[in-house]
C-alpha cells in the first residue's frame, strides 16, 4: 500500500485496481439497464405482431421532425461527452468545462423537444388513459401504441436527468480541478453510462417515429 | 473511545459505538449485520402470517378470517417472506459478511453502494409496510394482472413501489459482487483456486443483475397502468396479461436460484468442513452453479403450461426444465461423495446441511413432476405446487441459510453458542418442517387448490397435520433465536477457527479486525485442503 494516493479508496490496493473495478461495475450496471429496457422492447415486439396497423397508425402520429432533430442533438451530445473523456484523460481542466458543459446544454435540448412533444401529444389526446381520442379503425389498439411510447421515452428521460445530474457533479468537479492524467475514472464511467442513454435512443427512434415509415 | 488500562484487541465491533457509526457505516461487516437485523424482522413477520394461515387451515370452515383477509394474508405472507427475506438472506447478510474475506480483500469494491443498498432496502421496504398496515394487498406475491391492474381494491400501487425500490438494492448487492470476486481476489487465489461459496455467489450475482431489472420494469408497468392509465397489459386495449405473466416469470424463476444457490455455496463449505476432505469433483460444482444460473433464465414457461401458452412451446420448456435437473443433481452427489467415508463430525451447521440434501432432494423431483406437461395440469395451482416450492426455499434455502448462521456466526460474534442447543433445534426443524408440507403433497395430488381459506371436510385430517407441524416449526426457529442471542452475552470467546477450517476468512481474528486482515494473505494452494488424519489444517 506504499503508493496509496488521496484518490485511492482504502478497498483498493492501488488506482489500477480502482479504475479497471469501477469500470468493469459500469458496465456491469450497463448489463442491467440492458435488461431493464429489455423488458419493454421485448413486450413492443410482441405487440407489434399482433397490432401491426394499429401500431403503424400510432407511429404516424408522432412528430417526426423533432424526433430526428433530437437524434442530431443526442448523438452531438456524444461527441462532446466523448471529448470531454479526453480532455479529462489529458487533465484538460478548460477543455473538460467546455465539453461537459456543452453535453448538459445538449441534454438539456433534448429533454426540451421531448417536453414540446409530450406537451402537444396531450393537447391532441393522444396521452393513453380515460381522455384518449383518435380517429380511425385501430384507436382501441393504438393506446397500447402510445402507452409504449410514453413508458419507452417516459424512462429513457428520466435516464437523461439522471445523466445530466452527474455531469453537473463532474462539471462542478472539473471546476475544482479533480480530474487529471491520473485520475479521470468519473469522467469515463459517467461518459460510459451517457453514450449508453443514447444508444438506447438510437434503438428508440426506429422503433417508435420510423416503424411505419417505409414506402 | 475509552482508553482502559488493559486496552482490548480492536475489531470491527468495538472500534466504534455510536448509532451513527452503524447508520453510516461502510464496513460490509456491518452492513452485513444491518441487514441480519432487518431480515430476522421480516422474517419473523412473515412467519406470523404463516402462522395465521395455517390457524385458519386447522378446520374446513372459516373460523379465524374470511376470504379477504385470508387472501391478504397469503399475499402478504408471500411478498414478505420472497422479496424481504429469502431473495436478500444469504447474499446480503452471509455473503456481504465473507466475499471480502473470503477472498482477501479489506472490503467490497464499492463500500459506500453497498450501504446504499442497505436504505434502498429499507425504503422498499417501509412502502411495503405502509401498504400492509394501511389496509394490505390481495393479488398473491405474483401481482397477476388484469387481477392487480384493474380490479384489486387494495394497496396494489404502494407494494409494487416497494418490491420495485427493493429490487435495486438486489441489483446493488450483485454488481458489487461481481466486481469484486473480478477484481479484489488476494495474490494468488485463481477462479477454481475460490471457495464454492464464492462461485454460488458470483453466479447468483449474475441472476441478479439480469433477471432482477426485468421485474423492475414489470412491476413499473403494472403500478403505471393503475395509477396513470398506461395500458400495457389491458385486455380491453387488445393487450395480453400473459405477457406479464412471461416478464414475472423472467425474473421470478430465476429468483428461485438467487434463494437457493447461495444456499448451495454455503453446503459446499459446511460439507467439506464436517466431513474433513477436499470436496468431491471442485470444478463441477463451480460449474453447476454456472450451469443452474444459466438454465434458470430458460425455463420460465413451465409457470404457464395452462396460462394459455402454446403447446409446443410448452414442451421446450418442459425439457429445459428438466435440464436443471443435471446440475442440482450433480450437486447433490458431489455432496454424498464428499461425505464418504469422511470423518463425519455431527455438528450443528452440518445437521443443518445433511438436512438440506434430503429436503432439497425432495423439492428437487417434485419439481420434475410439475416440470412434465401432463402431470402439472393435475397438480397445478394444487397443494403439491405449495409443498414444492417449500420444500425448496424453506427446506433447502433456508436449511442452507441457518447452516450458515451457524457455521459463520463465531466469525462473526466471536462468540460459541450452545452447540448441545443448536443441535437440538436443528432436530426439530427438520422434524416440523417435514410435518408441515409432506402432508401438503398428499393434499395437493388429491386435489385442494392453494388459496382457499376453506375446504372440504375429509382433507381436514392431513390439515391438522400440518398445522401441528408447523408449530414444531415455529418453535424450531424460536430456540436459535435465544441461544443465539444468549451466545452475544454468556458465549464462551470462539478464537480464530473454531472449526478447524480452510478458507481465509479463517485466518483472521474473530470478530475480524475492521480491514479484515493485518497484511493481504498470498494463497498457495487449492480450497478445501483438509487433511483427513488431522483436525484440519491452518494455512
Amino acid at each position: 500500500m506504499a503508493e496509496h494516493s488521496s484518490h485511492v479508496a482504502h478497498q483498493f490496493d492501488d488506482s489500477t485496481q480502482q479504475y479497471e473495478a469501477s469500470t468493469l461495475g459500469m458496465w456491469a450496471f450497463l448489463l442491467t439497464e440492458i435488461m431493464f429496457f429489455g423488458g419493454l422492447f421485448a413486450g413492443f415486439f410482441v405487440y407489434i405482431l399482433g397490432h401491426a396497423q394499429a401500431f403503424a397508425e400510432g407511429s404516424r402520429h408522432l412528430d417526426i421532425a423533432l424526433g430526428t432533430v433530437n437524434t442530431v442533438v443526442l448523438l452531438g451530445s456524444s461527441l462532446t461527452m466523448a471529448l470531454a473523456v479526453r480532455s479529462a484523460q489529458q487533465g484538460h481542466r478548460n477543455g473538460q468545462l467546455l465539453f461537459l458543459g456543452l453535453t448538459v446544454i445538449l441534454g438539456s435540448v433534448f429533454l426540451g423537444i421531448k417536453g414540446l412533444e409530450y406537451a402537444h401529444k396531450f393537447a391532441q389526446h393522444l396521452v393513453p388513459g380515460p381522455g384518449f381520442r383518435m380517429e380511425g379503425p385501430h384507436a382501441q389498439s393504438a393506446q397500447l401504441f402510445f402507452s409504449f411510447y410514453f413508458a419507452m421515452t417516459g424512462v429513457h428521460a428520466l435516464h437523461m436527468v439522471v445523466g445530466i445530474g452527474l455531469l453537473a457533479w463532474l462539471f462542478v468537479n472539473a471546476w475544482r480541478g479533480k480530474y487529471t492524467e491520473a485520475y479521470f475514472t468519473p469522467v469515463e464511467v459517467s461518459g460510459l453510462y451517457w453514450h449508453f442513454v443514447d444508444v438506447v435512443w438510437i434503438f428508440l427512434f426506429p422503433t417508435l417515429y420510423l416503424v411505419a415509415r417505409h414506402g | 473511545m475509552t482508553d482502559a488500562a488493559p486496552e482490548p484487541r480492536k475489531h470491527y465491533l468495538n472500534c466504534e459505538y455510536s448509532v451513527r457509526s452503524w447508520l453510516l457505516t461502510t464496513d460490509h461487516k456491518r452492513i452485513a449485520l444491518l441487514y441480519l437485523v432487518s431480515i430476522s424482522a421480516f422474517f419473523m413477520l412473515g412467519g406470523i402470517l404463516a402462522g395465521l394461515l395455517r390457524l385458519e387451515l386447522l378446520t374446513p370452515q372459516a373460523d379465524l378470517v374470511q376470504a379477504e383477509t385470508y387472501n391478504k394474508l397469503f399475499t402478504m405472507h408471500g411478498i414478505t417472506m420472497i422479496f424481504f427475506f429469502l431473495i436478500p438472506s444469504i447474499p446480503a447478510v452471509l455473503g456481504n459478511f465473507l466475499v471480502p474475506m473470503m477472498i482477501g480483500a479489506r472490503d467490497l469494491a464499492f463500500p459506500k453502494i453497498n450501504l446504499l443498498s442497505w436504505y434502498v432496502y429499507t425504503l422498499g421496504a417501509g412502502f411495503t409496510v405502509v401498504a400492509m398496515v394501511t389496509g394490505g394487498v390481495d393479488t398473491g406475491w405474483t401481482f397477476y394482472t388484469p387481477y392487480s391492474s384493474t380490479y384489486a381494491n387494495t394497496n396494489v400501487i404502494l407494494t409494487a413501489l416497494g418490491v420495485f425500490i427493493t429490487g435495486f438494492s438486489s441489483i446493488l448487492t450483485g454488481l458489487n459482487f461481481v466486481v469484486t470476486i473480478h477484481k479484489m481476489r488476494a495474490p494468488g487465489l485463481t477462479w477454481f483456486r475460490l471457495p464454492l461459496f464464492i462461485w454460488a455467489h458470483y453466479a447468483t450475482s449474475l441472476i441478479m443483475i439480469l433477471g432482477t431489472p426485468v421485474i423492475a420494469i414489470t412491476i413499473l408497468l403494472v403500478a403505471l397502468e393503475r395509477g396513470l392509465g398506461i395500458g400495457i397489459f389491458d385486455p380491453n386495449l387488445g393487450g395480453d396479461p400473459v405477457l406479464f405473466q412471461h416478464l414475472f416469470w423472467f425474473y421470478s424463476h430465476p429468483a428461485v436460484y438467487i434463494m437457493i444457490l447461495p444456499s448451495m455455496g454455503v453446503m459446499s463449505e459446511l460439507v467439506a468442513c464436517f466431513s474433513r476432505k477436499r470436496i468431491f469433483g471442485y470444478n463441477f460444482v463451480a460449474g453447476s452453479s454456472m450451469a443452474i444460473a444459466i438454465l434458470g433464465f430458460l425455463v420460465w414457461g413451465h409457470h404457464m403450461f395452462v396460462s394459455s401458452q402454446s403447446m409446443y412451446a410448452g414442451i421446450i420448456f418442459s425439457l429445459l426444465s428438466f435440464l436443471v435437473a443435471v446440475p442440482s443433481a450433480v450437486k447433490v452427489f458431489n455432496w454424498t461423495a464428499t461425505m464418504y467415508k469422511g470423518s463425519i463430525a455431527l455438528r450443528t451447521p452440518m445437521l443443518y446441511a445433511f438436512g438440506f440434501v434430503g429436503l432439497f432432494t425432495i423439492g428437487g423431483l417434485t419439481g420434475l413432476f410439475l416440470a412434465t406437461l401432463a402431470t402439472d395440469v393435475h397438480v397445478h395451482g394444487t397443494y403439491f405446487v405449495v409443498a414444492h416450492f417449500h420444500y425448496i426455499m424453506v427446506g433447502g434455502a433456508i436449511m442452507g441459510y441457518m447452516g450458515g448462521l451457524h457455521f459463520w456466526w463465531p466469525k462473526m460474534t466471536g462468540r460459541l453458542y450452545s452447540d448441545a442447543w443448536g443441535r437440538v433445534a436443528a432436530v426439530i426443524l427438520f422434524v416440523g418442517f417435514n410435518l408441515t408440507f409432506l402432508p401438503q403433497f398428499v393434499l395437493g395430488f388429491l386435489g385442494m387448490p392453494r388459496r382457499y381459506h376453506v375446504y372440504p371436510p375429509e382433507f381436514q385430517m392431513l390439515n391438522v397435520l400440518s398445522t401441528a407441524g408447523a408449530t414444531i416449526l415455529g418453535l424450531g426457529y424460536l430456540i436459535p433465536v435465544l441461544y443465539l442471542l444468549w451466545s452475544l452475552f454468556k458465549g464462551q470467546p470462539a478464537g480464530d477457527n473454531p472449526w478447524g477450517a480452510t478458507g481465509l476468512e479463517w485466518q483472521t481474528p474473530s470478530p475480524p479486525p475492521t480491514f479484515n486482515f493485518d497484511k493481504t494473505p498470498v494463497v498457495t494452494e487449492e480450497a478445501y485442503a483438509y487433511d483427513s488424519s488431522s483436525e484440519g489444517h491452518r494455512g
